[in-house]
């Protein structure tokens, strides 16, 4: 054999190589598209949304977890039974789980994750969680009982959370690069700045997913991201930040556009301490000078779902309150004339999200339009968090709030709305350690209401959620109850 | 000569001083902190102090400042809060695709600029002449993000004979590695190529002009002879010139370009570095470009030394 002819061979050889591992590709395995890529793979030790995005029911896995619907049901723990006074809940843990270093998972690592969560040096980002925790204790290696100091009619939805996950004590060291979970896809790279790769866990304890691996691929420019998608780069983008395009995948068969719900209450968060906006009449001109529909069809490109309180529309306890503070211009201006508006201007300071950028000259330019002057200043993320979050030191904002059911943080005085309602407190402390699901939609109700006829913040939309993918591709979440992008139940039709 | 090396190394360690004081002071008075950020809105105040403590932000300004300095003296960069990887690791990551690139870019651009030049130049006054002009002009006019976009819609989403992005990484192989920085390379190139045909084209009508080129002539050279013999390698000092320039840009400045392609580059590294307040990724970059940038001038004052006599007399 000559040179020449090994060479073609080897070429020819390649080439088969390379077709047979395009057709393997095209029905074991995805790229999602993300983007922003999660700075570190811990879920228990970081707030950032991309972190669940990646390892979320895919690495890792809590006692229990939210399914596509938001309700939640069983993981690691099969069963579990709760006491008489609500306050002491016993799991019975699957058999035969095991860490992916090998490892068996049992009662051990279900305290420790849990302890590691509420302790003092915890870094978890959502330690709230875990405050009403009394006591963890091992029954034995597939029982645990943990006691809460008082009844919780939440806390299942609690350990279904991300921050709730179950991990293992000998890989903490290195769990922010190379996380070790019990899920059904094993942790295999992650090319930092690009992607992170995950593949099949071959001894999963559940039911064996379809796809052989999956990369997450972090694209962070919403046209760069269009052009991914449009190039076959990527297969799925769950968020697909480029809202404004999404017409043109709808128009075109290979690819499918999912719409749906997400947690993220969209509101514009108000000052209640910030001169005039402590009166409430002032707050209740301000709703009434917006009109959500405008923001929704200028800002959002149509898609999300008016709101009148803080709650999520789907979720079967809201209340649609959307009358209390409807679209009512001259009702602002009688509002404003009433408590002598002086006419000074009032801060508008928005952070990065397309939302608020977009939504926030939408807004001032209704405030204008009833006679208050909007000042808009734009932040990034940290200087936001600083100024606007921590110091309060602003007039209004507009975030969304992802978290599902954080109504109560509308009991927290100190919190960056600054809204001190005794009475609210008092009905949320009751809601909180109410398990009885009537009762807990009658005080729901009764939470609603109130911040709703408190004027609070001004309360916009649900933000949507909007993603497109490959059209063969089946069993992506088309809602959003937490962050995540399972691909525990995605597959190729062919 | 060692005076004069001497004051030059003098004046190199004090511009590495002054610029670590500068960065650190600016990264400083940044509002917003990294331990805030990662933990979003729900946080409680202990949570947020306790990862503070963990990633070493509790002490005073000076004593972080001492610590990042001779930490950096001996070679230690720093960890990165946000990936917690040793910053040297991820330099060395983002430097794999950021070198490629930038050497990539530079040798498009020289092997367009080079013969275009020279064609401008040796048909001066020409149709041609004028077309290459109008050509370079527009080259230089269009915004490189823009052409970039157009090079992803043709040849990624419309023929897909290129990924829209990415970088797959060298150890799936060097050609899909070199593949990924075509058409980046390319938007890079472009303007490039464009300012460098033009230096060039100025460059060689300015030593066409010369006593030397006028008695190669008179010897009886043609003009082509003459060009290539005498005139191209005179030409080239200012050529050679901005080339190096542009080389220091497409190291770190390509970063509109990384984010048109999402390639994982230094320049995103920063630009993340600095919207997630990962200080100490800023920090330590930005002083390794410091550092690169003024060892270079520092060679480049060597050099000067060793071939102008006048500079080694004077000290």
């Amino acid at each position: 054999m000559t040179i020449k002819t090994k060479l073609a061979a080897l070429a020819g050889g390649f080439a088969i190589a390379a077709a047979s591992s395009a057709a393997l590709a095209a029905n074991s395995t995805i790229t999602v598209g993300m983007q922003l890529e999660p700075p570190n793979l811990d879920p228990t030790g970081g707030a950032a949304a991309a972190i669940d995005e990646v390892v979320y029911a895919n690495i890792f896995e809590g006692l229990t977890r939210f399914s596509a619907d938001g309700s939640v049901r069983a993981a690691l723990a099969h069963s579990w039974d709760i006491s008489e006074d609500g306050t002491a809940y016993t799991f019975h843990l699957n058999d035969g789980v095991k860490f992916h270093d090998g490892t068996a998972m049992d009662a051990e690592d279900v305290k420790f994750s849990l302890d590691r969560a509420r302790g003092e040096d915890s870094t978890n980002a959502q330690k709230a969680l875990f405050a009403g925790i009394a006591n963890v204790e091992v029954v034995d290696s597939l029982t645990v009982e943990v006691t809460l100091s008082e009844p919780d009619g939440n806390f299942l939805t609690k350990m279904a959370w991300g921050d709730a996950v179950v991990v293992a004590p000998e890989s903490i060291e290195t769990i922010k690069t190379h996380p070790v979970g019990t899920g059904p896809f094993v942790f295999s790279r992650w090319v930092q700045g690009d992607r992170v790769e995950i593949e099949r866990n071959p001894n999963y304890w559940g039911e064996p997913v379809a796809l052989e691996s999956a990369t997450f691929k972090f694209i962070s420019d919403p046209t760069a991201a269009f052009s991914a998608v449009m190039a076959g780069d990527v297969d799925a983008f769950p968020n697909f930040p480029s809202t404004e395009t999404l017409s043109q995948f709808e128009a075109d068969p290979r690819f499918a556009v999912i719409v749906g719900s997400t947690e993220g209450e969209t509101i514009l968060s108000t000052n209640n301490k910030s001169g005039l906006l402590g009166d409430m009449r002032m707050r209740k001109a301000i709703a009434h000078a917006i009109d959500r529909q405008e923001i929704i069809d200028g800002a959002m490109f149509g898609y999300g779902t008016p709101i009148g309180t803080h709650f999520a529309p789907h979720n079967p306890d809201y209340l649609d309150l959307t009358g209390v503070s409807a679209h009512n211009p001259e009702l602002s201006r009688k509002l404003l004339e009433e408590i002598g508006y002086d006419g000074s201007a009032i801060r508008l300071m928005l952070p990065p999200p397309a939302y608020a950028r977009r939504g926030g000259e939408i807004i001032a330019d209704q405030l204008r339009a009833v006679g208050i002057p909007t000042e808009i200043s734009n932040f990034e993320w940290s200087q936001w968090l600083e100024q606007v979050f921590r110091n309060k030191d602003y007039d209004l904002t507009i975030v969304s709030h992802t978290e599902p059911n954080d109504i109560n943080i509308y009991a927290r005085p100190e919190y960056y709305f600054q809204y001190d309602n005794p009475e609210f407190q008092e009905i949320m402390s009751t809601y909180s350690v109410t398990t009885d699901a009537e009762m807990r939609q009658a005080l729901a109700h009764e939470l609603q209401t109130m911040i709703a006829n408190d004027y609070v913040n001004g309360f916009l939309f649900q933000l949507a959620k909007t993603g497109v993918a490959n059209a063969k591709i089946s069993g992506l979440w088309p809602n959003s109850p937490t962050q995540a992008n399972d691909l525990t139940g995605v597959s190729w039709s062919d | 000569m060692i005076r004069y090396l001497a004051l030059r190394f003098a004046s190199l360690c004090v511009t590495l001083l002054v610029a670590s004081m500068v960065i650190f002071a600016i990264v400083e008075i940044i509002p917003g902190d990294p331990a805030s950020f990662m933990l979003g809105l729900n946080a409680e105040p202990d949570t947020v102090a306790a990862l503070k403590k963990e990633l070493g932000l509790t002490g005073s300004a000076l004593s972080r400042y001492v610590g990042w300095t001779t930490g950096m003296l001996a070679g230690d960069f720093g960890t990165s809060y946000t990936y917690r990887v040793p910053v040297s690791e991820l330099v060395v990551a983002r430097l794999s695709v950021s070198l490629p690139l930038a050497v990539y870019a530079l040798i498009l651009s020289t092997a367009i600029a080079f013969p275009v030049g020279l064609i401008a130049a040796s048909r001066r006054g020409t149709a041609t002449d004028f077309g290459i002009m109008g050509a370079t002009q527009l080259g230089i006019a269009l915004p490189n993000f823009w052409f970039a976009m157009l090079l992803v819609v043709v040849f990624a989403v419309g023929l897909r004979w290129f990924s829209a992005g990415g970088f797959p990484g060298w150890d799936e192989g060097v050609s899909s590695g070199i593949k990924a920085l075509t058409l980046p390379a390319i938007a890079l190139a472009l303007p490039q190529a464009s300012i460098l045909a033009r230096v060039m084209r100025s460059a060689l009508l300015e030593t066409l002009g010369k006593d030397y080129i006028r008695t190669a002539r008179a010897k009886g050279l043609s003009r082509r002879q003459a060009i290539v013999r005498h005139a191209l390698r005179n030409a080239l000092i200012p050529v050679l010139t901005i080339i190096g320039l542009q080389f220091a840009f497409l190291l770190a400045g390509a970063i509109i370009i990384e984010n048109v392609f999402f390639l994982p580059g230094l320049g995103r590294l920063i630009f993340q570095g600095i919207t997630q307040r990962d200080l100490v990724v800023v920090e330590s970059v930005v002083m390794l470009l410091v550092f690169a940038v003024v060892t270079v001038n520092f060679l480049v004052d060597i050099a000067y030394a060793a071939v102008d006599p006048r500079l080694r007399i004077r000290s």
